[in-house]
């Protein structure tokens, strides 16, 4: 699921850039209100555990082939959420400077996309949820808790990559049918990784189970950060990514647009000689598709449609779609209790 | 050999080519990592069909190769991890888009072709450069650049702390994976019944080395954070460097050089 340079528009690079940003600047600040400079050392060391455990093949019964372990989960589970995702920042920064798997400037999307949903959807979500519950014996909970995390997060992760994929105008496959491809295949990746993890966390457990997080642990008051700082982070870098950069999309038509018809303002014939009053943007069939999606869209062409010569409309067209994710982000974590009050563990 | 080994011989060659000198070797960190950064997005922001731009960018990685005496053929190993995924993705632009654009020898070329082709020599360049920044850059170098980028200090320090440890796991797993492989002769991978106890008993193994290295920190004077051996400020061949590679990258990226040449040469 490491994504490449080449698959990314600058824009969306530095969108995911900022999101992974804010989530690891929450992650830092949260580890130093901890202030245990013990953690270090053991994140470091997990990280590195999860590099060389990714490398492991596991054979999968009655297939043939092998799966793999990608380890946000794993290192929820050992580290604690914040911990485990600075701790998959590095396993992917190391994998892409090194290694070559994953590009430079698709680090932000490979940290959202990888590390955390497992992390933080996943721990917060499916993991602790499950792990608090009473029902059944705590491996069972450990089994289910993983295997669901997994799954899940995996899905999500897909689903980031074929949005991304499309928001930078990529592959000419139909989004749908991105989808349709992705979502099946990680489902069975995310199921096998379950399995691993869940044998992994059940052996610890076993063996050790001090070492599993407390669920629970650590979340003290003065560790959480205030509702209303969290807004205003994400609503500066939405205002940020929607208002500023989006500047930068270009007003040209587009590369296919020009090999189809040429562009005279700028010097070029026809390229492939074809009629643009036929089959071009002006032909009859363009204007009976462009009718129907005159009353479909609610941005046409990202510009609101009084006004497409204002190049502001593309700053609030960025804007409005920023804020309309940040809304969805925000009652996500809302959902899963990210910004839940609680209680501070007395003995 | 298994996939452990060929790992640690990678990061093992990567620090022989860091450790080299070279004019591109002695330049500050936070410039090399600039101009690779400004390259990057130049190639990334290149819209899909426009083969005719990408191609002249091809320059730079060239003339910088071969100023730092990195031989190139190392870097196209590592394409194996990102081509496959590019080809995955850009394979379709070929089969849906099959409007032609012209005609090479009596055969059409479509604008799948050219979109499907501009999006895999996109990601060797920017390949090209990435693996150019780590061929001539050492870790600590790197680190010291995050640094000054205001990377929070923990994640710096737990990048160094991971990449020193990073060469031990493997080995271990290396070892552990041999040793399984010769007891289950014929066997692909690890079996079930060892999917938790094969990886579990090297992380317990692994939390215990832990200890013992924040033990060894401890009394070593460790705080939470690292000092860096080289640090210094960047000279006027660092600014040199940075502004005429940068200038080089805009030029070629706004400037339709390819356009221009086929004007000269074709005369139309």
């Amino acid at each position: 699921m490491h994504m490449a340079d080449a698959l990314l528009a600058p824009a969306v690079a530095a969108t995911m850039y900022v999101a992974s940003g804010t989530a690891a600047g929450v992650s830092v600040k949260k580890l130093k209100l901890d202030d245990d400079t013990k953690k270090l050392p053991v994140m470091g060391v997990m990280a590195a555990l999860v590099f060389a455990g990714q490398m492991i093949n596991y054979t999968i019964p009655g297939t043939g082939s092998s799966g793999h372990l990608c380890g946000g989960m794993m290192l929820s589970a050992l580290l604690g959420p914040y911990a485990g995702f600075l701790s998959m920042i590095v396993v992917l920064a190391i994998q892409c400077l090194f290694f070559a798997d994953g590009g430079l400037m698709a680090l932000g999307a490979n940290v959202w996309n990888m590390a955390f949903y497992g992390c933080f959807v996943g721990y917060f979500l499916i993991y602790r949820p499950i792990m608090k519950a009473k029902w059944g014996s705590t491996r069972t909970r450990l089994i289910a808790a993983s295997v669901l995390g997994c799954v899940l997060t995996l899905q999500l992760g897909a689903f980031s990559v074929c949005v991304e994929t499309a928001a930078s105008g990529i592959t000419e496959l139909p989004f749908g049918a991105f989808l349709a491809l992705m979502q099946p295949i990680h489902l069975a990746i995310g199921l096998v990784e379950g399995l691993i993890t869940s044998a992994v966390l059940a052996f610890v457990y076993e063996s050790r189970p001090e070492l599993l997080q407390v669920v629970g642990e650590g979340e003290t008051a003065a560790g959480r950060l205030s509702r209303r700082g969290v807004v205003i982070v994400l609503a500066c870098a939405a205002l940020l990514v929607g208002g500023f950069l989006s500047h930068f999309a270009s007003g040209n038509p587009d590369g296919l647009e020009w090999a189809l018809f040429g562009n005279q303002e700028s010097g070029y014939s026809a390229n492939m000689g074809l009629d643009e009053e036929e089959f071009g943007v002006a032909s009859a069939v363009a204007d009976t598709a462009g009718s129907v999606q005159e009353k479909t869209s609610f941005l046409p062409d990202y510009a609101f449609a009084s006004d497409s010569e204002n190049p502001a409309g593309t700053t609030v067209s960025g804007i409005v779609g920023s804020a309309i994710v940040a809304l969805a982000a925000i009652g996500v974590c809302m959902a899963g209790g990210f910004f839940r009050r609680r209680r501070v563990q007395t003995q | 050999m298994n996939p452990m080994m060929t790992a640690m011989r990678e990061l093992s060659g990567m620090d022989d080519l860091a450790n080299m000198d070279s004019f591109l070797h002695r330049r500050h960190p936070l410039t090399k990592l600039l101009v690779t950064l400004v390259y990057i997005a130049a190639i990334i922001s290149v819209p899909g069909n426009q083969l005719s731009v990408l191609i002249p960018l091809l320059f730079i990685p060239a003339i910088l190769y071969t100023i730092a005496g990195i031989p190139v053929g190392l870097c196209f190993y590592r394409l194996r991890y990102i081509l496959p995924l590019l080809a995955a993705v850009g394979i379709w632009n070929p089969l849906l888009d099959r409007r032609p654009v012209f005609a090479l020898g009596g055969v059409a070329v479509t604008a799948g072709m050219i979109s499907f082709v501009t999006l895999m020599l996109k990601g060797i360049l920017t390949l090209l450069m990435s693996f150019l920044l780590m061929a001539t850059t050492t870790i600590d170098a790197i680190c010291y650049a995050f640094r000054l980028l205001h990377v929070p200090e923990i994640l710096v320090t737990q990048f160094m702390i991971t990449y020193r440890y990073i060469a031990l796991m493997l080995r271990e797993a290396g070892t552990m994976t041999d040793a399984y492989r010769l007891r289950a002769p014929g066997q692909r991978g690890i079996h079930i019944s060892a999917w938790g106890s094969f990886l579990g008993s090297l992380l317990l193994r692994s939390m215990d080395r832990a200890d013992a290295l924040y033990g060894s920190m401890r009394l070593r004077g460790f705080t939470g954070t690292f000092r860096y051996a080289r640090t210094r400020e960047a000279d006027r061949q660092d600014v040199f460097y940075a502004a005429a590679v940068i200038a080089a990258i805009l030029f070629l990226r706004c400037f339709p050089l390819s356009q221009m040449i086929g004007h000269i040469v074709t005369g139309r």
